[in-house]
């Protein structure tokens, strides 16, 4: 309905898009990249393959970080020592998410959470996600530790840890 | 002359068709450290701003400069990215330090072509959506309509264009960083499966994987860090419409216009005397010749005596793309300015091997962003 009189407006359906009355243009990009890992990354990846967790150790800062790199981002000197760390850690942060990527609300939220790994140096660890647990008891500080895929179906993937569940 | 901001490092690494022993980031990493030890500098101490080029459709990230600081030494400092070829990176730094806001900056370009496995479907999202992508043409085409255009008004041949082929995939011969360097006959170029008639697969500058750092200084740092700061004495850059349908077919009035800014800021009033030797565009074989006109260096009606002289080889009057360019370095994308640029550096230092000419005093640079783009850069440097 037309609430203004002095300004014409013409109402669209669904259906004027679909019988062409409107025109427009749909168009889809295939854009498709396979990224090499390169060294750092591709070890820590095998490393979750094989079911541990690695860092490496910046000898100018004495510090362990994971996921591992070959230059300290500080110092900008090589990292060259990996280092396994434990499957454990403590949440840094999270957050309780309640609608998934496609926009759709979910009931159950989805628990994003940073976890700083056992054995890295302070504030150092990834992003992964919290599971068997109910959204209430989440908190900062939290131990927790990761739950892994069966060996036989993990592929090198972050996602070779299911979730991290609290210890 | 101005001498007022140097090139006083550079580093790469890679120009290979595929490192999959590197990650985009340690690809980066490799090339930085070398530009800043090439250089004499601390990353973290000494560089006061970086400036890096992507393009996120060929990064397949989005917000790309998100993604540079760490492997530059760039954590907590000032750093952008653009969206342009390593050139407009390199004058974008040449004009921070000029205005003040640093005295040693840092520039990064690289290439992970062989990690994008729908490269011509990126290209092809470059075109108008309405207008020109419905045809579904490979992206080539509009090399092929710029070449049967520029050859019908410069009255040469395909066969010219092969000259440049050779000429450039034997000059990476005697470049140990070019990977495409052959020994072509010209029949063997000339015997190829065409993409976009007249264009042939053999005229087309393949992809490449690599990365490139370039650190430059003002002028009393350039002195104090190194005995042979390259000069920068002029830069230009411009952009025509994207427009397929207005373009002039036959000319590149943006490089010339690029170009006349250059030369204007650098007190050339005749490029052809006073340059030694060029690095330009040479993406699509005849996109060099083309060029060459556009930038001054010589005019169309010289152009097929010149080819058949041998007025662009390594031993000519004019040395065009001494590297082997982009046919024998490979299409490093956004990175192939900086990659004729570190041919520039090298010749004017003194440090180009077996390629190396005999005391160039002023070398110029030219940079194309490939189909369907109008936008060039150039660069002339000089030596100290």
């Amino acid at each position: 309905m037309n609430s203004n009189p002095y300004v014409p407006v013409v109402s669209l359906t669904e259906d004027d898009f679909s019988n062409g009355k409107v025109l427009f243009r749909h168009d889809k990009l295939d854009a498709r990249y396979a990224w090499d890992t390169g060294i750092a990354i591709g070890a820590f990846l095998g490393g979750l393959k094989g079911g541990v967790i690695l860092g490496s150790y910046c000898a100018t800062c004495r510090k362990i970080v994971t996921p591992p790199r070959i230059v300290c981002e500080w110092c900008f000197r090589p990292m060259r020592r990996l280092v396994q760390l434990a499957d454990t850690g403590r949440v840094n942060t999270f957050s309780l998410c309640y609608v998934t990527w496609d926009v759709k609300r979910i009931s159950e939220p989805e628990i994003p959470a940073v976890i700083e790994i056992d054995g890295a140096s302070p504030g150092h660890g990834f992003l992964h996600k919290i599971g068997e647990i109910s959204p209430t008891e989440v908190h900062i500080g939290m131990r927790v530790q990761a739950v892994w895929k069966p060996a036989a179906e993990r592929c090198g993937s972050i996602t070779d840890i299911l979730y991290f569940r609290k210890l | 002359m101005e001498r007022e901001v140097a090139i006083v490092g550079v580093g790469w690494e890679g120009f290979q068709p595929t490192t999959p022993h590197y990650s985009y980031k340690e690809l980066i990493y490799q090339a930085a450290q070398k530009a800043y030890h090439n250089a004499n500098v601390d990353p973290r101490k000494d560089i006061q701003s970086f400036v890096t080029v992507a393009e996120d459709f060929i990064e397949g990230t989005s917000i790309f400069d998100e993604y540079t600081p760490d492997q530059l030494g760039a954590v907590l400092k000032p750093m952008h990215t653009i969206t342009g070829d390593g050139l407009h990176g390199l004058i974008t730094a040449y004009l921070m330090i000029r205005s003040g806001i640093c005295k040693i900056a840092a520039v990064e370009a690289h290439s992970k072509a062989s990690n994008i496995k729908t490269l011509s479907q990126i290209t092809h999202y470059a075109l108008d959506p309405m207008l020109n992508r419905p045809f579904e043409f490979h992206p080539d085409f509009i090399a092929g309509l710029e070449m049967a255009r520029f050859l019908h008004e410069a009255h040469i041949t395909p066969e010219d264009c092969a000259l440049v082929v050779q000429k450039n995939r034997r000059n990476a011969l005697e470049n140990p960083s070019a990977p495409y360097g052959f020994d072509y006959r010209l029949e063997e170029i000339q015997d190829c499966q065409p993409v976009a008639y007249p264009l042939l697969e053999s005229h087309i500058a393949q992809p490449a994987d690599g990365a490139i750092v370039v650190v430059l200084a003002s002028r009393e740092i350039a002195e104090s860090l190194t005995v042979e700061p390259i000069w920068i004495l002029g830069v230009g850059w411009c952009n025509d419409m994207y427009n397929l349908e207005y373009r002039d077919w036959g000319h590149l009035p943006y490089v010339t216009k690029a170009a006349q800014m250059a030369y204007h800021q650098a007190q050339i009033q005749t490029p052809s005397k006073k340059i030694d030797f060029a690095e330009v565009d040479d993406l699509y074989a005849y996109r060099e010749l083309m060029s060459l006109v556009a930038l001054g260096l010589i005019s169309k009606h010289e152009l097929p005596d010149a080819l058949k002289m041998g007025k662009f080889h390594s031993t000519g009057q004019l040395p065009i793309n001494l590297s082997g360019g982009s046919l024998g370095m490979g299409n490093l994308l956004e990175a192939n300015g900086l990659a004729k640029l570190v041919e520039a550096v090298l010749q004017l230092r003194g440090q180009a091997g077996k390629r190396q000419l005999s005391f160039p005093h002023i070398g110029l640079v030219q940079s194309w962003r490939g189909i369907p783009t109008s936008s060039a850069a150039v660069v002339i440097l000089a030596s100290s």
